[in-house]
């Protein structure tokens, strides 16, 4: 086992981790935030999606071990202050960008991540970014367009194809 | 997974020393090597990440040739390439996925050399030169066949230096749910020449299309690469996503956009 101490949505956290410990099973079993998904384990999905320093990642695709000294940021550290979903949250939910939920935490950081870098960006910027997020239920035209939408921009014109 | 210890040294001395051990392994971004290791394909005792050495990130240009750290990512190549050399950057900006790229390094891609890797292309259309912690190796002399390289046992990759090319393009007929090559073309030109490496087609993995070198060193132009034949398919990779022979049509037609898109 090794000594851990990484910053958790805000809050330092320190634990002992195995060698082989995922990221995302020291967040999930360790630290109990469960909003963080594990949607196929083998990298493709993206519902595990957090970030890094700032970066998004897999959160099972990388080793607890290795996020020492680091700042992450799960979906539970997305809401606003007050409690109250972020902007990209609630037009996920005004724009029914979810229909199970299950790929939303990670659609909801890889998104966080692309306006980051890049406020205003098109429709196809969007789906370019989004390459790594599977979702089973939602077709994605709603994703896109609540992504669009969290970032201000008019979403009259995006079809549901 | 099986279970191992891990190790994150800050320099590449420590990081040499701690593969030293027996049954230790080095550990780039995890982008291959966690999911096979999840699978159980390999057993190491140790792993010995690389993630925490600062030394190994960086991306800068010497005269006419371009130096990038081994353990720099796909999406620090994307950024900071495309002033000097844009089609490299293309290629880093359209590995995997943004997560991918976030973590996976060109240390990890080039000692990985999956038979559909892009950057195995570049460093062979490019005649890269691949720097390690006790030598260099000439690209030409670095790639082995699929999944082999000259790399011994607990050497790193610290460096890959590209020449700079006057045109270059990567164009890749992607697989569309991995996004790694089903055919990947790399055309670089130089003062002195063409060269023109395949990934995603061959059994022995990355290769140069000799003909289309020449044909191209003769008159840069998609016309010149019309005329030639495909390569041979007998030998090519065969499987669900395409057949020998469609892969080996696939590298005319690649070969060809490649050129146009260098300009
Ligand atoms: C969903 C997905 C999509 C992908 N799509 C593409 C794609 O389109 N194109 C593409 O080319 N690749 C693709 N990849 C692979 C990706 O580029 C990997 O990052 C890369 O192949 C391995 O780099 P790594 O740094 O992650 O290495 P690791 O996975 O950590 O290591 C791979 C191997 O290299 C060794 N190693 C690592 N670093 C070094 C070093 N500096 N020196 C010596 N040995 C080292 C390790 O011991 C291991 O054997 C994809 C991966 C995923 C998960
Ligand atoms: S659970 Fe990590 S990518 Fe699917
Ligand atoms: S909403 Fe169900 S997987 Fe995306």
């Amino acid at each position: 086992m090794t000594e851990v101490t990484m910053t958790v949505n805000g809050k330092s956290v320190s634990r002992a981790v195995r060698g082989n410990e995922l990221l995302v099973e020291f967040l999930r079993e360790q630290l109990r935030l469960t909003g963080t998904h594990v949607g196929c384990d083998t990298s493709q999905c993206g519902a595990c999606n957090v970030h890094v320093n700032g970066e998004v990642v897999k959160a099972c695709t990388m080793f607890a071990a290795e996020a020492q000294g680091a700042e992450v940021t799960t979906i539970e550290g997305m809401a606003n202050a007050d409690g109250s979903l972020s902007t990209i949250q609630q037009a996920f939910q005004d724009h029914h960008g979810l229909q199970c939920g299950f790929c939303t935490p990670g659609m909801v950081m890889s998104a966080a991540a692309l306006l980051k870098d890049n406020p205003k960006p098109s429709e196809a910027e969007v789906r370019h970014h989004l390459q790594g997020n599977i979702c089973r239920c939602t077709g994605y035209h709603n994703i896109v367009k609540a992504i669009m939408a969290a970032s201000g921009q008019d979403v009259g014109a995006i079809a549901a194809e | 997974m099986y279970g191992f210890e891990i190790e994150r040294p800050t320099s590449v001395a420590d990081a040499v020393a701690a593969l030293g051990a027996d049954e230790a392994q080095a550990l780039g971004g995890g982008q291959t090597l966690i999911p096979t290791l999840k699978q159980r394909l390999a057993m190491p005792s140790k792993l010995v990440a690389l993630s925490g050495i600062a030394e190994l990130r960086y991306v800068r240009r010497e005269g006419d040739v371009l130096k990038i750290g081994g353990g720099t990512t796909h999406g620090t190549v994307a950024r900071e390439a495309a002033g000097n050399f844009p089609g490299l950057a293309a290629l880093a900006a359209k590995i995997g996925d943004p997560a991918v790229r976030n973590r996976g390094t060109i240390g990890g891609s080039l000692a990985n050399n999956d038979p559909s890797a892009c950057y195995p292309a570049a460093a062979l259309a490019c005649g890269a030169t691949i720097v390690t912690n006790s030598r260099e190796i000439a690209a030409d002399d670095y790639f082995q066949g699929m999944f082999t390289t000259a790399l011994e046992e607990g050497e790193i990759v610290t460096e890959v230096r590209f020449p700079i090319p006057e045109k270059a393009a990567y164009t890749k007929f992607e697989q569309p749910a991995s996004r790694f090559a089903l055919v990947g073309v790399f055309v670089a030109k130089y003062a002195d020449g063409v060269r023109v490496a395949v990934t995603g087609a061959s059994n022995d993995g990355v290769f140069r299309w000799s003909a289309a070198e020449e044909a191209l060193s003769g008159s840069f132009s998609a016309d010149a690469v019309a005329g030639l034949a495909a390569p041979d398919g007998s030998d090519m990779i065969s499987d669900l996503h395409g057949s020998g022979a469609y892969r080996a049509h696939l590298v005319g037609v690649m070969t060809k956009r490649a050129v146009v898109a260098a300009g």
